[in-house]
């Protein structure tokens, strides 16, 4: 008897749905709590707080403040270059760690991974020892060139660069591991260059993966802050980037200019979830398409 | 176009991928390079297309030495074990890849194209994508893919591995008739002996980097060089025994054999092939006696097992239909075997005389 239900239980495949109806409604009570009190509550706040006086105040708080305009400013040119820089460089890890066999191919495999684990502050705080135009190891260099990169625009990409590097790498890696390298020789066989190739038929295999690291890249470059707080030197209308001026707004009892800015963050990360979500249904149905119509003609 | 393929040598770390291999493929002819798994047959394929570079030795395409240059530039249609169709791209734009990639004028893609659909009887099916294609299917767009740029030669890597029985066996007549047709010379590589000897005009036998032998079909098949070839060619019946003085003696058999007339006798292996078995109800000279174990038809023979108690061995004979109605074979049977020839190897003495 017993060993029946068990079996029973295995071929439905829902072995929650014998669970006492009590610890059920528990069980999922506890998830929504979580989620109201983690989630929901503050994301709600930071909008009614934004609009405390309307939409009026929350536009005049975001761009009536010249500081804050520039903060808005600079974010939109820090994150585009390091996305930029991250993706180029991240399609290029990912076809050398892929495509050819090396001594030191795993050690840089693993390299990779390093950003997400060591914290952004002690990543700042590197940058700032190594790139200071006083005590700096390149120093010498950079005041021969005359070019500041701590305390100025430049190191906040670095970090940022630094930060969100793993992320379009990480996507591509495993994706072109599956693929395998069989659709290039086909290309290289039939004439096309190297440069053919990429364009025509490796990047083609793997847009869909590429986009996402992107989308995800993109979040994460505009939250950052820790990294970019150490390198920036908090200069006003300088290295002041969103995520720096929310902190600072509320530091300075000006809560609803800082929840205006949160809000806009918060409505770049919610438009890069929505458009996270909307790219794996748009993958999933284009295979599903695929599966489909093989089943039909095979 | 010729190949020739002359001292190649490839390693892979310590694996021995191709020791000293020459081969000559003469001009229009269909090869087959035949061997077991990890006898370096797709190694050599890949050398000779470019796609893998040899340690040592050279490819000849005609007269000109190619072993230099790279697989872009060798001007030769490669169809891969698994297609490697792009699978973004339609059937149309994957045959059109290679003349698109040297930027052919538009008119003349789309005429070439159609031209191959048709060549590979998959009209109308231009607008569809790989993963919407049977595996036949996709095997012959690949091949129209290699075909679209004029390949000097067409080389196919187990061209019919992925397939299933029936449509193997439609897709080596189609292809050899192709062949016949365009007159290109082609190699393919295959472990499958039944295939290499329906298709091929020569057949080059593989074993660990190296040839075991080059011929026709009928060559390899009646005169086989070694041991391994034997073997390698479909079922044999083994025995061993020693030669001696223009004998051999191999338990129960005892036959003329020329090829040896010293008095000192040496190990040697007997091969015989189930058809070359004869059976009979009654004794001959030089028969086994034995028992039907087992009696399987198929298809133009039927495959029969004699166990011989005496020696304790399992024969394998292929008996027509008509023998077997004739002698009113049925299991536990007793009958008489004999052999009507027999290949005798002698493996290399340990010393040297």
């Amino acid at each position: 008897m017993h060993v029946n239900t068990i079996r029973t239980q295995r071929t439905a495949g829902k072995m929650v749905a014998n669970e006492p109806l009590w610890f059920r409604i528990l069980l999922i009570s506890l998830c929504y709590l979580i989620a109201t009190v983690l989630i929901i509550v503050p994301l709600i706040y930071v909008f009614v707080q934004a609009f405390a006086d309307g939409f009026s105040g929350w536009w005049k708080n975001l761009f009536e403040d010249a500081e804050t305009r520039h903060s808005v400013f600079l974010t939109l040119m820090v994150v585009p270059l390091a996305v930029i820089v991250n993706t180029v460089c991240g399609v290029a890890a990912a076809w050398t760690l892929t495509k050819f066999r090396f001594p030191g191919r795993t050690f840089l495999m693993t390299a990779l991974d390093l950003p997400f684990a060591v914290s952004p502050v002690v990543a700042g705080l590197m940058f700032v020892l190594l790139y200071n135009v006083r005590t700096g190891y390149f120093a010498p260099v950079l005041n021969y060139l005359d070019i500041k990169i701590i305390f100025a625009w430049p190191g906040i990409v670095l970090a940022t660069m630094f930060v969100t590097m793993p992320f379009v790498a990480r996507e591509l890696i495993p994706l072109m591991q599956a693929l395998g390298d069989d659709e290039e020789l086909a290309a290289v066989s039939l004439g096309a260059s190297p440069w053919q190739i990429f364009w025509r038929v490796t990047l083609p295999n793997i847009k869909w993966g590429l986009l996402f690291g992107i989308i995800q890249c993109n979040a994460r470059a505009i939250g950052e802050f820790g990294a970019v707080y150490v390198v920036s030197g908090r200069i006003e209308r300088e290295t002041y980037t969103m995520a720096l001026r929310v902190e600072k707004l509320f530091q300075d009892y000006n809560n609803p200019g800082s929840y205006a800015v949160a809000s806009v963050l918060t409505l770049m990360a919610l438009s890069t979830l929505i458009a996270k979500v909307m790219l794996e249904r748009m993958v999933a149905a284009s295979m599903n398409e695929a599966t489909h119509k093989t089943g039909e003609h095979s | 176009m010729s190949i020739s393929v002359q001292n190649l040598s490839k390693r892979f770390g310590d694996f021995v991928a191709l020791k000293n291999i020459s081969l000559e493929v003469p001009s229009d002819s269909l090869t087959a390079l035949l061997g077991p798994s990890g006898s370096g047959k797709t190694t050599l394929l890949r050398i000779i297309s470019g796609l893998e570079t040899a340690d040592e030795g050279s490819i000849l395409f005609k007269e000109e030495d190619v072993t230099e240059r790279s697989a872009r530039d060798r001007e030769v249609g490669f169809v891969f074990q698994h297609y490697a169709l792009f699978r973004h791209m339609t059937v149309f734009e994957n045959i059109a890849f290679g003349m698109r990639v040297r930027n052919a004028p538009k008119p003349e893609v789309r005429e070439r194209v159609n031209e191959l659909l048709h060549l590979v009887r998959l009209e109308g099916l231009g607008q569809r994508y790989p993963s919407e294609l049977s595996g036949g299917q996709r095997q012959r767009v690949a091949l129209a893919r290699a075909l679209a740029v004029k390949p000097r030669m067409l080389l196919l890597d187990e061209p019919f591995g992925a397939l299933d029985a029936k449509v193997r066996q439609e897709l080596r007549t189609w292809l050899r008739k192709l062949h016949e047709e365009m007159h290109v010379t082609t190699v393919f590589v295959t472990h499958d002996q039944e295939e290499a000897f329906e298709m091929a005009d020569q057949v080059v036998v593989m074993s660990q980097g190296h040839i075991e032998q080059t011929g026709t079909p009928q060559a390899v098949f009646d005169n086989p060089a070694t041991s391994f070839v034997m073997d390698f060619l479909g079922n044999v019946n083994v025995f061993h025994g020693r030669v001696k003085s223009g004998r051999v003696e191999m338990g129960p058999f005892n036959l003329q054999y020329d090829d040896y007339q010293h008095d000192e006798p040496r190990n040697a292996t007997a091969y015989v092939r189930p058809h070359e078995l004869d059976i009979d109800r009654a004794p001959s000279q030089a028969s086994l006696q034995g028992t039907i174990k087992q009696i399987n038809p198929a298809g133009s023979v039927l495959k029969v097992r004699v166990a011989v108690e005496e020696f304790g061995v399992d024969l394998n004979i292929d008996v027509t239909h008509y023998r077997a109605k004739s002698l009113d074979l049925k299991l536990n049977d007793k009958v008489y075997v004999h052999p009507r020839s027999v290949r005798v190897f002698m493996p290399e003495p340990d010393y040297v005389i």
